[in-house]
């Protein structure tokens, strides 16, 4: 029997087993307004942190067939603001710094002149649905190396013609499927899909597949996450 | 008086110097009782932040064209938009599996699960206990701290914990865990397996609170503090 049980039972030793959860008021800073945004973002990069840890290098995601497409009238737009920025195809060039050994500008001929495939992959969004399409362009790898990028730097940085922005962590870029799109259902992408060039990347949630590449940098530090990752959004969300 | 204790690791004292004797027993151990609250904490932010992210999608079908199961009211979620709800349930979904893990590891480890686990020979004690509740029936008999129904139900709540986790795992990288995920029936039915274990938890949790409120304050005291007086098994 406990010794203080013996001398004055029931209350003291409930009391000091009580104690015992004190640990549970930590919980209490997830509510200071002082503490949670710094909590949240902590358990957000923790997440991203270990997804990385267990993420696959070469694991694909899974392709299907041409029957299990979703129809190209029923694949969804969800661009944040607007469907057309305008873009004049005819003029448009890619442009390319930062760490590679090839910078400036180039051209989609150019692009596409680069080894071609086409994969039907799963587009996934954060809200929560999901379609299958068909993409076709190269593969963003084939595209590191023709620029001559130091593949051992740790992002890519992507601007938009909508005033979009996204980022791409290395490992992740070289990733077989890591696509830069510029068909959809083998025809050319069309405006609202993000024409003339777009990333595709079924390794990762939906937002980080970028409409309406503009410029392309190669770079161990970013200023910017993401349009959605500088709102709160994960920005590393592999799948 | 002598009684057998029901665990291994339960600890008994009587008192009879009192004016009215009683006796207490050491029903949940410390970590049994962090993990429960840490738990309950968890689940009560996951399930806001959860209705949340469903308010984004609030659908099992098409996204086009879309049909909105039914829309869940502001005040039952939490994170205030999508992006501030899945910071919430990502970083919660980590409390709630390694305080889940604790608690199994604990139970296990120590034995105390013996109390707690239903088991097939059990089965039988369920329906009268049941009928008790349900359909006024008569009490059966207390002999151990848990009854059958309890059992039951505490063990199907584990069990729901695990496949909430596992579906929710699927969710958050259904590439990397596309194995588990074709287990589930793909993308769309582990979404849909992630909701149900949520109503179904929600059901425990409310038959368990109906329960602690029919049981009175010696009984809730127990989970603070660990110690039960004079519970109905050694009456």
């Amino acid at each position: 029997m406990p010794k203080d049980l013996e001398e004055k039972p029931g209350r003291t030793v409930g009391r000091r087993e009580l104690l015992k959860l004190s640990p549970l008021l930590l919980f209490g800073a997830f509510a200071l307004p002082k503490f949670q945004p710094g909590l949240l973002k902590g358990g957000l990069d923790f997440s991203d942190r270990a997804s990385a840890q267990w993420h696959r290098k070469n694991h694909l995601a899974p392709t299907f067939a041409d029957a299990e497409l979703t129809p190209f009238d029923q694949f969804p737009l969800n661009s944040y603001d607007i469907d057309d920025p305008d873009v004049d195809l005819t003029k448009w060039t890619l442009t390319v710094d930062g760490d590679v050994h090839r910078a400036g500008e180039y051209t989609l001929a150019r692009i596409q002149a680069l080894p071609k495939f086409t994969q039907n992959t799963r587009h996934i969004c954060v809200e929560g649905w999901d379609v299958i399409g068909r993409f076709g362009g190269v593969r963003l790898s084939d595209f590191l190396e023709l620029v001559g990028a130091n593949t051992q730097a740790r992002f890519l940085y992507f601007d938009c013609a909508d005033g979009y922005y996204e980022s791409l962590d290395m490992e992740s870029a070289l990733h077989p499927q890591s696509m830069l799109c510029y068909e959809m259902y083998d025809r050319p992408l069309t405006r609202e899909h993000g024409a003339p060039l777009r990333l595709l990347l079924p390794i990762k949630i939906g937002y980080k597949s970028a409409k309406y590449l503009t410029s392309f940098r190669v770079t161990d530090v970013l200023a910017k996450a993401g349009y959605w990752e500088d709102q709160g959004y994960s920005s590393y969300y592999g799948l | 008086m002598s009684t057998i204790l029901p665990t291994s690791s339960a600890a008994q004292v009587d008192f009879e110097t009192h004016a009215k004797s009683f006796h207490i027993v050491y029903e949940h151990p410390w970590a049994v009782r962090f993990c429960h609250w840490a738990n309950t904490i968890s689940l009560f932010i996951l399930a806001g932040s959860g209705l949340q992210i469903f308010r984004a999608f609030p659908s099992f079908g098409a996204k086009i064209p879309q049909h909105h199961l039914f829309n869940v009211p502001p005040s039952l979620t939490l994170g205030g938009w999508l992006g501030g709800a899945l910071q919430w349930h990502v970083t919660f979904a980590w409390i709630y599996s390694v305080t889940g893990i604790i608690y199994v590891g604990y139970q296990l480890s120590s034995g105390n699960y013996r109390q707690v686990l239903f088991r097939l020979r059990d089965l039988r004690g369920v329906w009268p206990m049941a009928r008790f509740y349900f359909f006024f029936g008569r009490k059966p008999a207390q002999t151990e701290p848990y009854n059958s129904l309890q059992k039951l139900a505490y063990t199907v709540a584990v069990l729901l914990g695990v496949i909430s986790v596992l579906t929710g795992i699927v969710l958050y990288n259904p590439v990397q865990f596309s194995f588990l995920g074709s287990l589930m029936g793909g993308f769309h039915w582990a979404r849909l397996w992630h909701f149900g274990v949520l109503v179904a938890l929600v059901l425990f949790v409310v038959g368990h609170i109906v329960m602690v409120l029919l049981h009175g304050w010696n009984n809730l005291v127990s989970m603070f503090t660990g110690w039960k007086r004079n519970p109905d098994y050694l009456e």
